[in-house]
């Protein structure tokens, strides 16, 4: 057994939810068209409300009774358990859209499996992010398309996207004592088993985006223990500065 | 090449900026059919016949709106990575996302005149298109997101609702539109606004702060005093102006004025005060110099605001080259097909 | 300044419940079909407004010209026949 797996699953799907969404508002009025910078808008806000409900939850799960804004705003970087690939910074077009491919597949399936969850709140929340999220992989996708089979230049960098984010998906399968016990109690799924359905489908469209699969003999691990990248701490620093400033206030 | 089809893009007239030739050929029964349709208080659409100046009028007014609507994202967006709760986070990017969707509506409205967006966009970064005056100040506390809210919606509400009627009826339809959504948007920074004067002295002090900076700006922001006022009396005869500027910031100042006691801050304006026998509030005279200042390009962030709107839309040309590029190699998803 | 091609124009048609027709709402740009579609969806439908959404390319759609007005439209005007109130029905009959 281990003590609080339940709250403690719940909040890596929360801070998953919560690191994307605010790496994706940071596209607001810097994207390739106004249309894009409406959809990238539109997927942090259901990333934002995923992670709102999923914090809730996991308040009633440890018992402490913290709001969203605590979890959100007083961690410090070494409490927060997102995997490593959410918090990759934005980069280029390329890299945001291959990092929307590989988060959106990998969140799909296990909304889609958290959907039959023996923990009531989540599976409602899983039922809408599952729908929400299938949106998103729609849009990756076809973004992957059109930048893998577009021109020379985007083709190289959604490449050099690829070699980037690549390494930080062996993270988002890894198995541990949580993961194997809210497998057992049917909380949700152990990582671990999502891994073929999330091949296959990434496998799929890159080969119909004339990209290959990368390999990669480099596995950084860490997040969901608080060991993050170096730039995770920057956007705490920024996230959470005002917040800290005026500590209990109400906004 | 234009993209605009039959329907109610383009086609009308080429080049609108080279309509002198059309002049020439104008027939007296159209000049009073367009002129009948005006003062029966119907809409203009875009195929109709319109007068040169009427189409050059609108494609200037309708681009300065649609551009004020996307440079208006940057002072707010410059603080939705440090919304201070995720309540106001989720809510800021909802309204600086509004104000994309509102952009993109209006350069709609604008293409339906002959013009392309991306010729519009040109003009912006060559600075021959203007945008509105008071994005140009900056955003230096999380109160100014409470008080643009507030305060340069609200001046922007009092612009947009009679533009609802205006007779142009793409122009006219794009903003029932705009304020319906927009209707949050003043909402949401009074209520932001309301918070933190009502909180600690800090937060207190914030706010007042906040107003005390954006206030004259969005007195400003309503235009230039009639009297001086270039462009005023033929949109009102076109029915694309309903009423002056200085009627406009009456009822700005009307509205705002009673808001500022609910919200116990103290707008910096000593001549501010209820005139019984008018019926409305007194207020001190604006300082025009200053507007016609940032207008002209000098206010505090002209060019941080065309800068990084330039930068942005250069980084995304590999992206739209590559999109053009997988449409034309894969038909079938394509618009030819 | 801009040696680009802007991407194709999309008209927009929404249906805003089920029963009822789809109405235009606007237009947007789009390099294809799929991306109209899915921009008119993040653009046009973020309120919740439609449960069905056309794209149709701006450039297909053939149009009446306001020239041919009179003769396209005024016809229609002088034929009250073919409206229920040109006929006069006795008060003792209630529906008809």
């Amino acid at each position: 057994m281990v003590a609080g797996a339940a709250a403690v699953y719940a909040l890596r799907l929360a801070d998953d939810c919560l690191v994307l969404s605010h790496r994706l508002a940071q596209w607001s009025s810097r994207a390739p068209t106004l249309e894009d910078d409406v959809a990238l808008t539109n997927i942090a806000l259901d990333l934002l409300g995923q992670a709102r409900g999923l914090y809730a939850r996991t308040a009633e799960l440890d018992g402490t009774g913290r709001s969203e804004d605590d979890y959100a705003f007083m961690r410090g970087e070494r409490e927060f358990i997102n995997c490593l690939l959410v918090e990759q910074e934005n980069g280029d077009f390329a890299a945001t859209i291959v990092r929307q491919l590989l988060c959106s597949t990998f969140q799909l399936a296990q909304w889609q499996a958290l959907t039959t969850s023996t923990d009531g709140p989540v599976s409602a929340v899983a039922a809408k992010a599952a729908k929400e999220t299938s949106y998103h992989r729609d849009h990756a996708t076809d973004w992957t398309l059109r930048l893998g089979d577009g021109t020379d230049e985007s083709h190289r960098r959604m490449e050099s996207a690829l070699a980037a984010m690549w390494p930080f998906t062996a993270e988002l399968f890894e198995s541990d004592a949580v993961a194997r016990e809210a497998g057992a109690l049917g909380v949700g799924p152990d990582p671990a088993t999502l891994r073929p359905e999330w091949e296959g489908y990434i496998r799929r469209v890159l080969g119909d985006a004339t990209l290959v699969m990368p390999e990669s003999t480099w596995t950084p691990s860490g997040g969901r223990e608080g060991l993050h990248t170096e730039c995770f701490g920057y956007m705490l620093a920024e996230m959470q500065h005002l917040h800290r400033s005026f500590p209990g206030v109400t906004w | 090449m234009r993209s605009s089809g039959q329907i109610e893009h383009g086609a009308a007239l080429d080049d609108p900026f080279a309509g002198e030739a059309a002049a020439e050929v104008i027939s007296d029964r159209h000049e009073a059919e367009f002129q009948a349709l005006i003062d029966s208080d119907q809409r203009i659409e875009p195929r109709d016949w319109m007068p040169d100046g009427y189409r050059k009028s609108l494609i200037r007014q309708i681009a300065q709106h649609a551009h004020s609507e996307i440079i208006g994202m940057q002072p707010e967006g410059n603080w939705i990575t440090r919304a201070p709760s995720l309540r106001r986070k989720a809510i800021l990017m909802a309204k600086v996302q509004d104000e994309a969707g509102h952009g993109l509506y209006l350069y709609c409205a604008a293409e339906t005149l002959g013009v392309d967006r991306a010729e519009l966009i040109d003009l912006l970064h060559q600075g021959r298109q203007k945008y509105s005056s008071i994005f140009n100040y900056p955003t230096l506390t999380w109160a100014d997101v409470g008080a643009i809210g507030w305060l340069v919606d609200g001046a922007a509400i009092t612009n947009q609702i009679p533009l609802c009627r205006c007779s142009f009826g793409p122009y006219a339809r794009a903003m029932v539109r705009v304020c319906k959504e927009e209707s949050f948007h003043q909402r949401q920074g009074f209520e932001s606004l309301y918070a933190l004067s009502h909180g600690t002295p800090e937060q207190h002090e914030m706010a007042q702060d906040a107003v005390n900076r954006w206030w004259w700006p969005s007195v400003e922001m309503l235009g230039p005093p009639d009297a001086e006022s270039t462009h005023s009396a033929q949109s009102t005869a076109w029915g694309i102006k309903r009423y002056s500027n200085d009627e406009l910031r009456q009822r700005f100042v009307d509205m705002v004025a009673p808001q500022a006691v609910v919200l116990g801050l103290t707008p910096p304006d000593p001549e501010l005060r209820w005139n019984e026998d008018r019926g409305h509030y007194d207020f001190g005279e604006p300082d025009f110099e200053e507007l016609r200042r940032v207008v002209s390009g000098d206010g505090p962030c002209n060019r941080q605001r065309a800068a990084h709107h330039l930068a942005a839309h250069e980084e995304g040309a590999w992206v739209r080259a590559a999109a053009a590029a997988y449409a034309a190699k894969h038909p079938a998803t394509s618009a030819a097909a | 300044m801009s040696e680009e091609t802007p991407a194709p124009l999309w008209e927009v048609f929404i249906r805003s419940k089920r029963g009822l027709s789809h109405n235009h709402v606007g237009s947007l740009h789009a390099p294809d079909a799929e991306m109209a579609l899915r921009n008119a969806r993040d653009v046009y439908t973020r309120r919740m407004e439609g449960v069905s959404i056309w794209v149709v390319p701006s450039a297909v759609i053939t149009a009446s010209s306001p020239d041919e007005k009179d003769s396209f439209f005024d016809p229609a005007a002088d034929k009250p026949y073919r409206h229920p109130t040109f006929y006069s029905i006795p008060k003792e009959v209630q529906q008809l």
